[in-house]
């Protein structure tokens, strides 16, 4: 029999909310977390910035060694363990994992160091000593680690866009081996910094443009154009529920079923029999049939075709039969978080299994057609009669797909 | 270049590398390990900040001159001068 394993704390950096309070405050009021930006070689883009206080939890100097996103996790990390309610000082420190999902790492940290050598005519003699621990793939993961003094494993799990997912399944799997007692996992982004990630979205002809920055983000509108790039994170604390009801501690969700699968078809555009393989085996996984799923965030990043083609995909699974079945999209609002999108959007619905509110994708002036699944709610959020089971979608380039379901907590 | 002014060259240095650091009461006899919290890493970035600001270089075998201001200063102030001489 498999450990059940729950979520007991939050920590978030979203573009619209540096807590789970503020985030789901903002889902619910409409508001969105997009700006324009200045991004060097390109000029003005669109972007999801978070504005967190860093020093919040570091210090001056851990931010100048570090990056941006070592410091999203190590806020991340602390907010979390800080609304766990545990005692971390007194955890064994060995016995804790740190799973972080990201989408790259290191993009941001080579573009830098390319632009700083340009300044001494690319001299290599001027690159940073830093350049290699803030690069290899464990950044994220390892800066919370040095800065919690938690000694047990903590790495990145590269899953393209369906990262954030993939840190909570892997933090569950960790926990039922019996590897750690007590796990952070989640996702984490800092792509914003990083010209060659829009730059890449803007050559592929999927980089958003709109007049209004907050309009920007438009999944299901006929008039989308493409992603909004965001940075942010999320990460949870989770943990074996013998040991939460141990601790007395407060059960945000149960880890009900996940499925991770691959497309196999194409570097970059998603497959929808895969995807809609992916869910029903998240469903099954978690014992549940689709009628069962309440919400269901959509991974949808407002490409023309990508969004159809999730849209497919879950009118496969859920377009006949599932009348209590709840759609919407967090991108909406916050852009495309890309490792931490997964991780994030699910926390914006968490709520929602005490408040049986749906937050709604917004801005959606004009629905796309193709687009129009049953259960689709719309710029307004919508109260339901119940909020059971949460299915959370991630999907990401070279064809990887992440499907989460979380379900109220019964004991 | 008297040595004061690469003592305050060095600690400026300091400055920018270990915000978080109280620089004002260094004691220029005493090895910066031992009133500072600075790591291996940060005496790299002390040649570095010396090498992209003022194209001074200072060798590998040098860097233990680099352990008191005072031996800074000893070290660095001819350094300086010869590359004000040449300019």
């Amino acid at each position: 029999m498999l450990s059940r394993i729950v979520i007991t704390g939050v920590g978030l950096a979203s573009p619209n909310g540096n807590n789970l309070a503020e985030f789901r405050a903002n889902l619910l009021a409409g508001v969105a977390g997009i700006e324009r930006v200045d991004m060097r070689y390109m000029g003005p883009v669109l972007a999801g910035m978070c504005h967190y206080d860093p020093l919040r939890y570091q210090k001056k100097k851990e931010l100048r060694v570090g990056t941006r996103a070592g410091s999203i996790s190590i806020y991340c990390a602390r907010e979390a363990l800080a609304d766990s309610g545990v005692n971390f000082e007194a955890m064994p420190k060995d016995r804790v994992g740190i799973y972080i999902g990201s989408t790259e790492h290191g993009t941001v940290e080579t573009e830098n160091e390319i632009f700083a050598i340009s300044k001494f005519n690319y001299d290599v003699k001027f690159w940073s000593h830093y350049h290699n621990p803030r690069t290899v793939a464990n950044n994220p993961a390892g800066e919370a680690s040095l800065h919690l003094g938690s000694t047990g494993p903590a790495y990145c799990i590269g899953a393209a866009c369906a990262a954030g997912n993939m840190g909570l399944i892997h933090a569950a799997q960790m926990l039922r081996l019996g590897e750690v007692d007590f796990a952070i996992g989640g996702g984490v982004s800092e792509s914003t910094q990083s010209f060659g990630i829009f730059a890449g979205f803007k050559s592929q002809g999927a980089l958003a443009t709109h007049d209004d920055p907050k309009k920007a983000s438009r999944p299901f509108d006929r008039s989308r154009n493409g992603i909004v790039v965001s940075e942010g994170g999320c990460l949870y604390t989770l943990e074996r529920l013998d040991d939460a009801l141990a601790r007395g501690a407060k059960i945000y969700a149960e880890i009900a079923g996940y499925c991770v699968n691959s497309d196999a078809t194409d570097y970059v555009l998603p497959n929808p029999v895969r995807q809609a393989e992916c869910v029903r085996r998240a469903v099954a996984h978690a014992g549940l049939a689709p009628r069962d799923m309440h919400i269901v965030n959509t991974h949808a990043t407002a490409t023309p075709l990508g969004d159809i083609q999730e849209c497919e995909a879950l009118r496969a699974v859920f377009g006949e039969g599932c009348p209590d079945t709840h759609i919407n999209n967090t991108k909406s609002y916050i852009g495309h978080a890309m490792g931490a999108a997964g991780a994030l959007e699910l926390a914006g619905n968490l709520p929602s299994f005490t408040d049986l509110v749906v937050h709604p994708t917004i801005n959606v002036d004009d629905l796309d057609p193709a687009c129009a699944l049953p259960g689709l709610v719309l710029n307004q959020p919508k109260k339901v009669a119940r909020v059971d089971a949460i299915l959370n979608n991630s999907f990401g380039m070279l064809g990887i797909n992440s499907a989460l379901i979380v379900k109220r907590f019964v004991p | 270049m008297t040595k004061d002014e690469c003592k305050k060259v060095v600690l400026d240095i300091i400055a920018d590398i270990a915000p978080d650091e109280d620089i004002s009461n260094v004691k220029p006899d005493v090895r910066l390990r031992d009133q500072l919290q600075l790591d291996s890493m940060d005496f790299l970035d002390i040649v570095m900040e010396l090498r992209k600001r003022y194209s001074i270089e200072v060798p590998e075998a040098d860097y233990q001159q680099l352990a008191s201001l005072d031996s800074c200063a000893e070290y660095l102030t001819p350094k300086f001068n010869a590359l004000a001489g040449k300019s």
